[in-house]
């Protein structure tokens, strides 16, 4: 099985140096999520401001799938609109699903493109959408809120 | 090396899968047998045959090919009775694997009787149980409103002995504890703990799973009062697990699962039940699956549980000492090969379980990542998971080379000093 394909440059580098990380205030929303199978685990927080994403800041621990792609959504959503954000989180969640075969867009994913090698290996898919998951979460009941 | 099994070469040839090459043309290097164990071709063979030529259900079949399968699974028990030296072959119950052979004790000490725990009685644990040694406590304690204690763990992975007697009081009913460690490979003192555990009056149950892969287990000398284990870790099929209870125990226990042939006669109104062991045997059990159980315990108990034991402790020793010559890698648990099985879990600075794990993967060598089941042991030791190479009596100290090769590769891949 082809290594670099999995750990491209891009994903090491987000691991060793992850952007956005660490919990921040003022935030709407706190959510907690877990992988049971394997353990990780994240604590996210999302700030939004009308339809802004204004800021997402985590606390996360896993592995270099997991703890990269949480730093690649976080610079993806982050300044976006809610909508812009979900658009993202849907590329990314097909690129993840594409089984290797679907072709990413750079404009769109940005350096979640260097993925597209993780989608290959079936059992690590979970690791790089645990991060997402948990912004779609928080994002959803800072909606939620407001419009209640 | 001193203590590896003779004629090991010839051993590893029982395992068709020992021949696997992997992606890139890899020999396989199976370092995951806490895990599950690979099967030796005498127990396919067994269970193709049983399938090819005798299939029938068991008991309800009145024609030959009935016959054959009930008896080819009542000798299944038998073989089974005397891998663990049980005093009777009705004192072994076929389970599906040892989680329902705990869950069927934990479940059937709920319901009234001689042996129910109530509210205000105690369950002790530990705290390096599998998840299904604790789960299942947890549940019977919490709905009985009873108490759930725990051995703590000394810093080097021991259980921690010093407070028993506050632990194991007059009101404990149940002291549940696991023979050898899945994660920190301790082997526990069960006899010693048993014997605290009986003055105050306690059942004692023990969870085997890794113990009954590596060590001779004697029911009668290790103290037990019921004793649980799987088949696939013994090289036997998954589908097949065992409780063996004292008959005594057993007799006071209600039925577990109702259903198809443990009764004795039923009416619209109610029941009475089969003697042990069909009373906790509802429904057609795994028949294949118990068949091949036989096969691997008779496989094992030719090669020897002695000399199993000492070729895990040799190849445990070999793996220790590299391990020990790799820097910024650090083992959970015993140090020392005479006190553990053969399951060795270790960190390394820098890296995740998981990324080490995929990286030794690439290189054909099977570990597993993660918690293995394991979190409260995890957390004692201040790690959410780690890496967890586990050996068998087909492993060679060149396999165990090539791990250690494979971990400074790792470390290189991530530029880990």
């Amino acid at each position: 099985m082809d290594l670099d394909s999995l750990y491209q440059e891009i994903i090491l580098d987000h691991y060793r140096s992850p952007h956005h990380a660490g919990l921040r205030e003022p935030f709407e929303a706190q959510v907690h999520h877990v992988n049971p199978t394997c353990g990780d685990e994240i604590t996210l927080r999302v700030q939004l401001d009308g339809q802004t994403v204004t800021d997402v800041s985590y606390d996360a621990e896993g592995c270099s799938i997991s703890q990269a792609a949480a730093s690649v959504m976080a610079d993806l959503v982050i300044g976006h609109t809610v909508d812009q954000a979900m658009a993202t989180h849907e590329a990314f969640l097909e690129l993840m699903q594409g089984r290797g075969k679907v072709e990413p867009d750079e404009e769109v994913l940005e350096d979640g493109i260097a993925f597209a090698g993780v989608a290959k290996f079936p059992a690590r898919v979970k690791c790089a959408l645990l991060s997402w998951m948990a912004f779609k979460d928080a994002t959803a009941q800072v909606l939620t809120k407001e419009q209640s | 090396m001193l203590g590896l099994l003779p004629g090991l070469e010839v051993i590893r040839k029982d395992f068709p899968i020992l021949e696997r090459r992997l992606s890139g043309d890899l020999p396989l290097v199976y370092l995951d047998s806490a895990n599950t164990s690979q099967k030796p071709q005498v127990v396919i063979d067994t269970m193709v045959d049983h399938l090819e030529r005798h299939n029938a259900n068991v008991a309800r079949a009145m024609h030959q090919l009935g016959a054959e399968s009930s008896a080819a699974f009542e000798e299944a028990r038998d073989k089974v009775a005397r891998f663990l030296n049980a005093p009777s072959r009705d004192e072994v119950v076929f389970t599906k694997n040892a989680s329902e052979a705990l869950n069927l004790v934990a479940n059937t000490m709920a319901w009234a009787g001689p042996l129910e725990v109530k509210a205000g009685d105690r369950v002790v644990i530990t705290e390096m149980e599998h998840h299904s040694n604790i789960v299942p406590w947890q549940l019977l304690t919490e709905r009985k409103g009873a108490e759930l204690r725990w051995f703590g763990l000394t810093d080097d992975g021991h259980l921690d002995l010093s407070n028993i007697d506050e632990l194991i009081t007059e009101n404990t009913k149940v002291v549940s504890l696991t023979w050898v460690s899945n994660m920190l490979g301790t082997i526990n003192p069960i006899a010693e703990i048993a014997k605290r555990a009986h003055e105050v009056g306690a059942v004692v149950v023990v969870d085997a799973s890794q113990a009954a892969p590596q060590l001779p287990v004697d029911v009668q000398a290790s103290g037990a009062d019921f004793l649980a284990f799987t088949g696939h870790k013994v090289t036997g099929p998954t589908g097949i697990g065992v409780l063996w209870g004292r008959t005594e125990l057993l007799d006071q226990l209600p039925p577990f699962l109702g259903g198809g042939e443990m009764i004795a006669t039923v009416s619209m109104e109610r029941s009475t039940y089969a003697g042990i062991p069909h009373k906790f045997e509802a429904g057609t059990p795994p028949i294949v699956e118990a068949i091949g159980l036989g096969a691997a315990v008779d496989y094992l108990t030719e090669i020897g549980l002695e000399n199993i034991h000492r070729h895990e402790q040799a190849v445990t020793g070999y793996l220790l000492e590299g391990l020990a010559g790799v820097d910024g890698v650090s083992v959970l648990g015993p140090l020392d090969p005479t006190q553990r099985g053969g399951a060795v879990s270790f960190e390394i600075d820098g890296i995740h379980p998981h990324d080490v794990a995929q990286t030794l993967d690439a290189r054909g060598i099977a570990v597993r990542a993660g918690h293995h089941c394991a979190k409260p042991a995890h957390k004692r030791f201040g790690v959410q998971s780690s890496t967890r190479a586990s050996s068998y009596l087909y492993t060679t100290p060149a396999e165990i080379d090539a791990l250690i090769e494979g971990i400074n590769y790792t470390k290189n891949y991530f530029k880990v000093k």
